[in-house]
């Protein structure tokens, strides 16, 4: 049993098991205030599964693409909720697990994952079904184009309002069980430098 | 929970240092920071999303540390205390975030508390002398310049005055760059000062005129102060005139210090407390610890200055505050705050 958590666009969270599927899932699609509701999230979905926090055998995460500040707070929570019970953080990619969603609700043939990335630019990433262990196959991405200028999909366009952690949770105990971890590395997908303006300083000394 | 001599856990993310901390009451056990100041360095000042990503990445291992260093184990936390504000809203959400889960994962309560109030916290935690109250306090950081009244550390915090433009640390950060010295600036314009005269430029005073202290009595205002040294290096420069820079650097810190100090002593005498506490990271300057002696010696009023370790932003002195709270009987913040940048400190906890 995982708790799992995705920050990478609303807030989503969820308490997953590999045989019984998503127990309980709970978010929002608000962008802005992921650190006032995560908490009561992880509250309300551990009470929703009727699981104590030390039943859980792991915490998944999604790592995004995703505006950074929010996306960081789910991470800074996984990363925490994982050492708190002394068990693995599994890191997701937020993309897949959209694909999962959609292919696992019977979607097929080719699928484009696109996400609000900020700064008049999307977040892009391009699936071709489901392998045999029941992971998605993710043929590009992620990267970021520009909103008006989306590369083109000879599938379906599929704009992900709230990544549901559910999905997260289910994609890392499916890729736990196929022995397939990890499938993402721990670092947030920010698929951007930092924003900051060096300064080149004014020497009027030495 | 033992509420007598609480085990608290800290986190501090609200500008450039991720603070992890852990007290039992008012005993100290572990303070451990990594700092990401050197990936600022570049860029002359804190930047907030590299701030934010290091936090990211820093948190986990630092309160691994800090549990290995207190020799305790998660289990044994009684409660997770957390800065909500002031501060950068990205980096303190971070640490909220994190808090709120660690806390879940444990099944303890959290305390949200406020990041000034907790540099005052900090003195708490110094040895058999314990912290006496109503005291004045004095904070100065790259982040904040505040000066506060401590009636109560719990519960009656009232905010005297705080810079109306930059924070003292950041006056030195900019001044340093304007001598073509590197960040931070504060022990680089010590470092420049030393053999320095003090008294060789008279450099402004902000906020110390009649017609000022009328509406800022308490309040600090230091960019004329930068701007005035920029015009004046600028002037000995077209001029041909060498620049004497430990002069510079002396009389601008001696600006600083004068009128940092000089409205913590007003304060102290004008509302008979004779306690004034320094905290911040700018502690670390002699110069203004050296004049707040003596200033404090000559006025009757007593001078409390926590270690330097505890003095700039750490996890510990919010691990303090939220064991306060415990043992004044408060109960732990809900499970809705965010991160407040502009927490007053009225709000001790949120
Ligand atoms: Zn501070």
């Amino acid at each position: 049993m995982l708790l799992a958590i995705d920050t990478s666009t609303g807030t989503s969270v969820a308490v997953v098991d590999r045989d019984g599927g998503i127990l309980a899932e709970t978010g929002t699609d608000d962008t802005m205030r992921h650190a006032e509701v995560v908490g009561g999230f992880i509250r309300d979905a551990l009470a929703g599964a009727g699981v104590r926090a030390r039943e859980l055998s792991g915490v998944a995460g999604g790592m995004g693409p995703g505006p950074f500040t929010g996306l960081r707070v789910g991470i800074a929570a996984a990363h925490a909720f994982a050492l708190g019970i002394g068990r693995p953080f599994v890191p997701v990619a937020s993309h897949d697990a959209v694909a999962w969603s959609w292919y696992h609700d019977g979607g097929s043939g080719r699928l484009q994952v696109v996400t609000d990335a900020r700064r008049r630019e999307f977040a892009v990433s391009d699936y071709d079904g489901l392998d045999g262990d029941g992971l998605p196959v993710r043929v590009d991405g992620p990267s970021l184009s520009p909103r008006d200028d989306v590369p083109p999909t000879t599938g379906i366009r599929f704009d992900a309002h709230l990544v549901p952690a559910g999905a997260v949770g289910m994609l890392a105990e499916l890729a736990f069980a196929a022995r397939r971890l990890p499938i993402a590395e721990d670092a947030p997908l920010y698929l951007r430098a930092p924003d900051v303006t060096p300064s080149a300083g004014k020497r009027v000394l030495r | 929970m033992n509420r007598a001599t609480p085990l608290v856990l800290g986190i501090e993310t609200s500008c450039d240092e991720t603070g992890v901390g852990i007290v039992r009451g008012t005993a100290l056990l572990a303070n451990v920071i990594a700092s990401s100041m050197e990936e600022h360095a570049r860029y002359g000042g804190v930047v907030p999303e590299v701030a934010a990503r290091a936090h990211l990445e820093a948190l986990g291992p630092t309160i691994s540390t800090a549990l290995d260093e207190a020799g305790v184990e998660l289990a044994d936390v009684d409660a997770v205390a957390v800065t909500s504000g002031p501060g950068l809203a990205g980096a303190l959400m971070i640490g909220v975030g994190a808090a709120k889960a660690l806390a879940l994962s444990l099944e303890r309560p959290i305390y949200a508390v406020n990041h000034l109030v907790g540099h005052v916290g900090a003195d708490l935690l110094d040895d058999e002398d314990p912290l006496e109250t109503p005291t004045v306090a004095l904070l100065v950081s790259g982040g904040h310049t505040s000066l506060l009244l401590v009636r109560d550390l719990v519960s009656d915090v009232e905010l005297l005055g705080e810079t109306i433009d930059d924070a003292a640390g950041e006056a030195f950060d900019k001044v340093a760059r304007l001598l073509g010295l590197p960040y931070p600036g504060g022990p680089e314009i010590d470092r420049a000062a030393i053999g320095g005269d003090p008294a060789a430029i008279r450099f402004p005073r902000g906020l110390t005129q009649p017609k000022d202290l009328e509406r800022h009595r308490y309040d600090f205002s230091f960019s004329g102060l930068k701007t005035a040294v920029a015009r004046w290096v600028e002037q000995r420069e077209a001029a041909g005139e060498p620049v004497p820079l430990s002069d510079v650097a002396a009389s601008f810190r001696e600006a600083v210090v004068d009128v940092l100090v000089g409205k913590a002593v007003a304060a102290c005498r004008d509302l008979g407390v004779p306690r004034l506490l320094l905290g911040g990271g700018v502690v670390a300057n002699a110069r203004l610890r050296e004049v707040a002696e003596e200033r404090a010696d000559a006025a009757g009023i007593a001078l409390r200055v926590p270690p330097l370790s505890l003095c700039t932003d750490n996890g510990a002195m919010i691990a303090a505050l939220g064991a306060q709270l415990i043992m004044a009987g408060h109960g732990p913040s809900g499970l809705g705050f965010g991160a407040d940048s502009t927490l007053p400190v009225t709000d001790i906890q949120v």
